[in-house]
């Protein structure tokens, strides 16, 4: 075996310029393969990462509300909902697992501001939670890629009546100079969403009314407080079927990539959108969002929730970030498709880069051959000597192509180049993980070096087919 | 083994045709070769170019198969014999010297001679004491870490007869050993194989229509158009 090793070695280097070039191509497709798969690498975690930030690991619902709650959540409530995190916090098994429990609650509505200058009123899509769970779960980083999110002082468990808005929703209602948001003009005069002293007006001292009879002297401590923040007026459907309103002081706008979204979301405490669901009814929430210090344990914590929830009669369902999502899987199939014909078009060329150099090695050393075949070298020797220098070749160029993959990794990561993904509205910096993922880099080694062996194969077995006089009489 | 007498023979041939194709033409080689080379001696096959010489040593070498015939080396009927049987044979008891020296570029002198004792499964002490041992015979102990392109045509064919001996075969082929040498060079060679020749008592076979080779030989074997013309005894056994 050393012999073989030996003489495939010597040979490479005999033959140092032919080598090199395949190992170049060898080395440039192992370079685009683990560039690419740091890239895709970069946008999973990333992707993976925002949803786990926003919505944890699992969400628990009421059985039915994933398929049906959407269009009545209120029905769909988890009540008892503290019960049911004590439950899941108490259990040793789940215990370790768990980062952050939260509860939340949708909900649907209209937004409405009929201020002095303003008249506009927009759907929205909101949810309610706690604020400070909300700060924990944004901390969640377990790939080292995301952005660093400090407590977010917009939004308070001290202060229900706080809230933030989609900049799209923003601009509708009016709130752009309120918010100090740029790129974001004041309706023109004349259009509809200035009033102009009559029926509108009528309407935004209907709801202002309302609200101030919903929510009594709360609403007037918490306008006192809001002296600096605009105040926008929510109307939904409590879980009884009737109209319900609140005041929502909006503290800051949040820029969301999809324009629908932008232009309709809102994010409040949870006693706020209970306050606006339940009123005064018994207060349950839509779903319990649950963050695990780690990805890899999502299949355990579903598989123990889903036990407890049977155990204690619970009419409860569990579904992960990826169901909740649909994107996430597109995008993931999406790149992997992409990662796969490249990773082809790369195993092709190595394939046709060794299979031309390992052809003229043969050619070349045909006289050689029937040598050591007359000397005694059995055919099977001679198909792995031709199989190791491929491999040899492969490695090489594998490794010199994952050396500078990780390299130029760095350096991209270190200079801080950024992009705007799908979905996002902001740059985020752009990374790409190679070094991250051993794994990634093992597994492309070693697809390179078996693509380099089943190459050689095909001369190696021209060579090993050679008969021994021929090969004696070829010059 | 049908057909042969138990006497000291290293080869025997009884009636061996080779055949070969070149395109649609069926080129006959050899014709009903029937013949006896005795052990221990320095023999050589004569003849014209394209007489059938090498393929008779070809055949002999068990690197090539008659079309018809029996054909015993070293006691062993190697027609019926498998291809790794035969290549494993070709360890065992075959060296070749070849016209173009066909040493492996890659390896060295000491691993030139060192190659035919790993592949019969030698210990690294015994290999490496018999490596030394036959670089001194042929007087190149000081060239043995140099590659073969460091190496004169002479200097080649001294290392190409070391690795042919080192395993000590019954037989040793050599192909127009001396062809690619000038005649000082030739003549120095063929004074080396005789002496270890008579050394190691190992059966030579030569093809080579050179004179100075003829001129040591033990037993001639003459060779036209793939026929047996003549087998003659020059020196008494």
């Amino acid at each position: 075996m050393n012999l073989l090793f030996k003489i495939a070695w010597r040979n490479i280097v005999r033959n140092r310029r032919r080598s090199l070039m395949t190992a170049s191509a060898i080395g440039a497709g192992a370079l685009a393969m683990l560039l690419f798969a740091g890239y895709t690498n970069f946008i999973f975690t990333g992707l993976e990462t925002g949803y786990v930030q926003r919505d944890g690991h699992l969400t628990v619902f009421r059985s039915g509300y994933f398929l049906y709650g959407a269009g009545n959540a209120a029905a769909y409530g988890i009540d008892d909902y503290l019960g049911v995190m004590r439950l899941i916090t108490e259990d040793p098994a789940l215990q370790p697992l768990i980062a952050v429990i939260s509860p939340t609650q949708a909900l649907v509505g209209i937004a409405a501001n009929y201020s002095a200058d303003t008249a506009a009123s927009r759907t929205f899509i909101g949810v309610g939670l706690m604020p400070s769970d909300r700060d924990r779960m944004r901390r969640w980083d377990e790939y080292g890629t995301a952005d660093v999110y400090p407590p977010d002082a917009r939004l308070s468990d001290a202060d229900p009546n706080r809230g933030l808005i989609g900049t799209g929703l923003a601009r509708i209602l009016g709130l752009c100079s309120a918010l100090g948001l740029t790129n974001c003009p004041p309706a023109p005069a004349g259009s509809p969403a200035v009033p102009a002293a009559g029926s509108a007006a009528a309407v935004n001292s209907d709801i202002t009314a309302l609200a101030r009879r919903e929510l009594g002297d709360a609403a007037s401590a918490a306008a006192a407080h809001s002296t600096l923040m605009p105040q926008i007026d929510l109307l939904a459907a409590t879980v009884g079927g009737a109209p319900n309103v609140v005041s929502l002081n909006v503290s800051g706008a949040l820029a969301i990539g999809a324009k629908e979204l932008d232009d309709a979301y809102i994010i409040m405490h949870l006693a706020l959108a209970q306050q606006l669901v339940y009123g005064r009814n018994e207060q349950e929430v839509t779903a319990i969002m649950v963050q695990l210090h780690r990805t890899e344990q999502l299949a355990a914590a579903r598989a123990r929730l889903n036990a407890l929830f049977q155990q204690h009669h619970l009419d409860l369902e569990v579904r992960d970030f990826a169901e909740l999502t649909p994107y996430y899987g597109q995008v993931i199939r999406l790149f992997s498709g992409i990662f796969l014909f490249i990773s082809l078009v790369m195993g092709m060329i190595v394939l046709f880069a060794v299979v031309n150099t390992m052809t003229m090695n043969v050619m070349e050393r045909t006289n050689e051959i029937g040598t050591i075949r007359a000397m005694g070298v059995r055919r099977v020797r001679i198909r792995l000597q031709f199989i190791v220098e491929g491999v040899l070749i492969g490695a090489i160029g594998a490794t010199i192509g994952a050396i500078l993959a990780i390299l130029i990794g760095d350096l991209t990561n270190h200079f801080g180049f950024t992009w705007v993904p799908p979905g996002n509205t902001a740059p985020i910096p752009l990374r790409l993980v190679v070094l991250g993922r051993p794994w990634l880099i093992v597994e492309a080694w070693l697809g390179l070096v078996l693509v380099a062996a089943i190459a050689a194969l095909i001369p190696a077995n021209r060579a090993a087919r050679l008969a021994v006089v021929d090969a004696l009489r070829h010059v | 083994m049908t057909g042969f007498a138990p006497t000291s023979v290293v080869v025997r041939l009884d009636a061996v045709d080779k055949t070969y194709q070149s395109g649609a033409i069926a080129v006959q080689a050899l014709r009903a070769i029937t013949l006896e080379i005795p052990a221990d001696r320095f023999s050589v096959v004569i003849g014209a170019s394209g007489s059938g010489k090498t393929t008779l040593l070809n055949l002999i070498g068990c690197i090539d198969r008659p079309n018809r015939g029996a054909i015993e080396v070293c006691g062993e009927n190697v027609a019926t014999l498998t291809d790794n049987a035969l290549t494993d044979f070709r360890a065992r008891n075959v060296g070749f010297i070849f016209q173009n020296f066909s040493l492996v570029p890659v390896l060295s002198a000491y691993e030139n001679v060192e190659y035919p004792l790993l592949l019969v499964g030698m210990p690294l002490v015994e290999r490496r004491r018999r490596t030394l041992a036959m670089l001194e015979a042929v007087g190149l102990a000081a060239q043995a870490r140099q590659r073969p392109n460091e190496l004169s045509g002479g200097q080649k064919q001294r290392i190409a007869i070391a690795r042919a001996l080192v395993k000590e075969p019954q037989i040793v082929l050599a192909d127009e050993p001396t062809a690619n040498l000038d005649s000082a060079t030739g003549a120095s060679i063929i004074e080396l194989m005789r002496r270890v020749q008579a050394e190691s008592r190992t059966s030579f076979i030569f093809a080579t229509h050179d004179p100075q080779v003829m001129a040591h030989a033990d037993e001639i074997f003459a060779i036209r158009d793939g026929e047996l013309t003549e087998h003659r005894t020059v020196a008494p056994v």
